[in-house]
């Protein structure tokens, strides 16, 4: 690994400051996919700011929303009651992130700010319409993911919450995995909520998560997984690599997103 | 250089690291604790694994800056000063749950985690699953699994007396 110079900022309007000042510094979350990328040296920041400092973590719920720290680990929200009641699918999709060690650093800011084509949590964001806070704005998910490893974050701004609205009728997640890496092949979030009846899917599209409009028709008027058995996904644009090809991926989202509205 | 100061094993430890400086290469380099193993150095085999504030962690993925006023617990810190096993350590032995040993330290510190987490009670496919950040390439699994759950009586007894 390349040095660099470590600083832990200890209020979010700092490490704001420092990350503007230098255009070759990295936010350090949880670091579980940003560590083993300065190992293999594929990054080589002048500074690594760390948001340990920022008291971002924790988990609040009012009657419309679940809003949950940019710092809480995969293992807080998967362990969370309230969490769990309000929004059993996010619950689930977080105690399937990784490992338990990976979920005991691994933060839903980093992942999202990270925007991974493979990672969980892009799927729940954008099938629940949650809003990304920022220390300047909101941004809504349908605007955050702009393609692989690509968000609307500008080059100085920090994730500080991530907002769900309430109620949640309907919530699950289903992940087919990857079985060496066990990250999603295909991953498969569908909800039912204050954005409507959404489905997303993570891991297959080669430019990230994104929605299934012909689904969230056929589950708005019926709510089964016969009323999808019949959606064929175009394969166009799926990923296709050692692992799987794109047809078979396409196979995949039909197959997770029953199973996802059978358990929700 | 920066200086820290954090507990590793109930002890207080200060030290000079890097900005770079891995939590595991401070624990192994310059505390010479080398209980926890570098196995792949890619955050998949788990023999790193060591306990951060009560929360098991992969000790290769994560700074000693990051580590900084934490409390560290790694294999060497388990066993009593009289040198009596922890239950996990005590069950692994009896239930031979290790072949050549590499990912042994990472195995017991994951699983005293798992069972510490699970106190309404573990099956077996629960141990097999939250395993999933150990390998073990030996693929001892069988008896670590044992092990594992002949612990959890043991474990649950000592926090209920």
């Amino acid at each position: 690994m390349y040095d660099f110079a470590y600083q832990k900022p200890a209020s979010v309007a700092d490490a704001v400051k420092l990350l503007a000042g230098d255009a070759e510094a990295k936010l350090l979350a949880g670091g579980q996919t940003f560590i083993p990328v300065l190992k293999q040296r594929l990054n080589k920041p002048s500074a690594v700011i760390d948001l340990a400092g920022l008291k971002l973590s924790g988990i609040s719920v009012s009657a419309n929303s679940v809003t949950i720290g940019a710092m809480t680990t995969h293992a807080t929200v998967a362990r969370s009651a309230e969490v769990k009641k309000a929004i059993p699918g996010l619950a689930m999709l977080a105690s399937w992130i990784g490992d338990n060690q990976v979920r005991h650093r691994g933060t839903i800011g980093g992942s999202l700010a990270n925007n991974d084509p493979s990672a969980c949590y892009p799927a729940a964001v954008l099938a629940l319409g949650a809003v990304i806070k920022t220390n300047k704005r909101a941004i809504k998910a349908d605007d955050f993911f702009q393609g692989m490893f690509t968000t609307a974050l500008e080059p100085d701004e920090i994730i500080t919450a991530v907002e769900f609205p309430l109620p949640v009728e309907k919530s699950a997640y289903e992940k087919f995995r990857q079985p060496a890496s066990r990250y999603a092949m295909v991953g498969v979030f569908v909800a039912k909520g204050p954005a409507g009846v959404r489905v997303a899917v993570t891991g297959a599209g080669q430019n990230g998560v994104f929605r299934v409009p012909e689904m969230e028709a056929a589950l708005a008027k019926s709510w089964s997984p016969d009323a999808i058995a019949g959606v064929k996904v175009s394969p166009e644009g799926l990923n296709s690599d050692i692992h799987g090809s794109a047809a078979y991926r396409a196979h995949l989202i039909t197959v997770m997103a029953k199973r996802a509205v059978a358990a929700a | 250089m920066p200086t820290i100061s954090l507990k590793v094993n109930g002890k207080a430890v200060s030290a000079e690291v890097e900005g770079r400086t891995l939590l595991v290469e401070l624990l192994r380099e310059k505390l010479g604790l080398t209980g926890t193993h570098i196995g792949c150095d890619t955050s998949q085999c788990g023999a790193c694994v060591v306990h951060v504030n009560g929360d098991s962690v992969k000790s290769c993925t994560m700074l000693a800056l990051q580590a900084d006023g934490a409390e560290v617990t790694t294999i060497e810190g388990l066993a009593a000063a009289d040198g009596t096993l922890h239950p996990m350590q005590a069950m692994f032995r009896e239930h031979h749950a290790l072949q050549c040993g590499y990912c042994t330290p990472g195995m017991v510190m994951s699983a005293i985690d798992i069972v510490q987490k699970h106190p309404e009670g573990l099956s077996e496919e629960q141990i097999r699953e939250e395993l999933e950040g150990n390998l073990c390439r030996c693929t001892g699994y069988h008896n670590i699994v044992k092990a594992i759950a002949a612990a959890f009586p043991l474990m649950h007894q000592k926090h209920a007396a």
